[in-house]
């Protein structure tokens, strides 16, 4: 039993500020490791493709950005939703954390397709299904910002924000199945958990080392910025 | 049932009504969604009359002609083939044999007018010896097919 309440324990802002300096420290030194790892691979281990030539080679930082970019709020909702019925203060705090990397992340991905979209597809930007529903994504990260931003009283701003963020959920499964569910330009998805991925070994192992690194990343970032957040309400 | 377990039983039910809407709504505006038609849909009369749309599919491997800047392809889905007549650059991903999607209109006489035309890829990514093997294989499969 003496472990159940362990979690606990560590669920006080208190004691978790040592341990999230610990973890965040380790998690950025992992990052960087596999970051330069990934984009070593990418850049120069993994093939030409066929059909694309080198400017396929965006897809290292374009699909692992989007995918922490949907992950990073499934996990912002989950935190808020725990935080909303448990009342734990240190849950909204991780949301409140999270949203920028978040942001990021979808930005990155955003801008990065952009970039890929002009060279191949011949238009920077289509209003297709998933590239609609992406932008929505950056929408709701920088409303739950906004939101939280704009009311004084903590516990107030964050439970607003909470329900924002529980709300915008739906979004995340819509941009997945997009080009499943829907004609997209955007072209079907390359990895997935239930078939073999439709890519060259190296090319896979370039795009995994990058979603790793950006894991870690996501982490660290989300830590430190959650020390920051209990230093500034004690 | 103490009040956190309201809480969970409440945000639990609000993101299921939620789902439910959202879901409902697709559905309902379903049509609206996609972002072109194949040729079967046009052919079905599924595409908007009078006014412009995309159509999708596959370039008619041999279909495509140049004459200056104005060029001529076919567009299929395997069981339907739409005619195509746009001026201008193509993509360079544009391919015969490979994805393509087309905005403009369809005229009376049965050829879609592109005014905008953008290469649709596979989400397949292959060093160029695999792709030229799997080529190999693949006419090889066909002749013995043949024979």
């Amino acid at each position: 039993m003496s472990t159940a309440i362990r979690w606990f324990w560590f669920a006080s802002p208190q004691t978790f500020l040592p341990l999230a300096g610990a973890i965040a420290r380790w998690c950025a030194l992992g990052a960087a490791l596999l970051a330069a790892a990934g984009l070593y691979v990418g850049f120069f281990v993994a093939p030409t493709d066929a059909q694309q030539g080198e400017v396929y080679r965006i897809i290292f930082i374009h699909v692992p950005a989007a995918w922490m970019s949907m992950f990073l709020y499934l996990v912002m909702a989950l935190w808020a939703a725990v935080g909303l019925a448990f009342n734990t203060r240190l849950s909204h705090m991780m949301a409140r954390a999270i949203a920028p990397t978040g942001a990021l992340f979808t930005f990155i991905a955003l801008w990065t397709g952009s970039l890929w979209g002009k060279p191949t597809w011949g238009t920077y930007w289509v209003w297709d299904a998933r590239l609609t529903s992406e932008l929505i994504l950056l929408f709701l990260y920088l409303g739950f910002m906004a939101l939280q931003a704009s009311i004084e009283d903590p516990r107030r701003s964050d439970r607003a924000g909470a329900l924002l963020a529980i709300v915008g959920a739906v979004n995340v499964p819509i941009i997945y199945y997009s080009v499943q569910w829907w004609n997209t330009l955007h072209q079907g998805a390359s990895v997935s958990l239930t078939r073999a991925p439709s890519m060259a070994a190296a090319m896979l192992t370039g795009m995994l080392l990058m979603a790793l690194a950006f894991w870690l990343y996501s982490i660290a970032v989300t830590l430190v910025r959650v020390r920051c957040i209990i230093l500034e309400r004690q | 049932m103490k009040p956190r377990h309201k809480r969970i039983a409440a945000i639990a039910l609000g993101v299921a009504a939620l789902g439910i809407a959202t879901a409902l709504v697709l559905t309902a505006f379903q049509k609206n969604l996609v972002f072109f038609f194949t040729p079967s849909q046009v052919a079905a009369n599924e595409a908007p009359q009078g006014r412009t749309f995309r159509i999708g599919g596959m370039v008619v491997v041999g279909s495509l002609k140049r004459s200056g800047v104005d060029v001529s392809f076919a567009v299929t889905d395997t069981a339907k083939t739409i005619p195509v007549v746009y001026r201008g650059a193509l993509p360079d991903l544009f391919r015969e044999g490979k994805g393509v999607v087309a905005q403009g209109s369809l005229g009376d006489d049965g050829v879609f007018r592109a005014r905008e035309v953008l290469a649709k890829h596979d989400e397949n990514y292959m060093p160029p010896d695999a792709a030229h093997a799997l080529e190999q294989a693949k006419k090889a499969q066909r002749t013995v097919q043949t024979r």
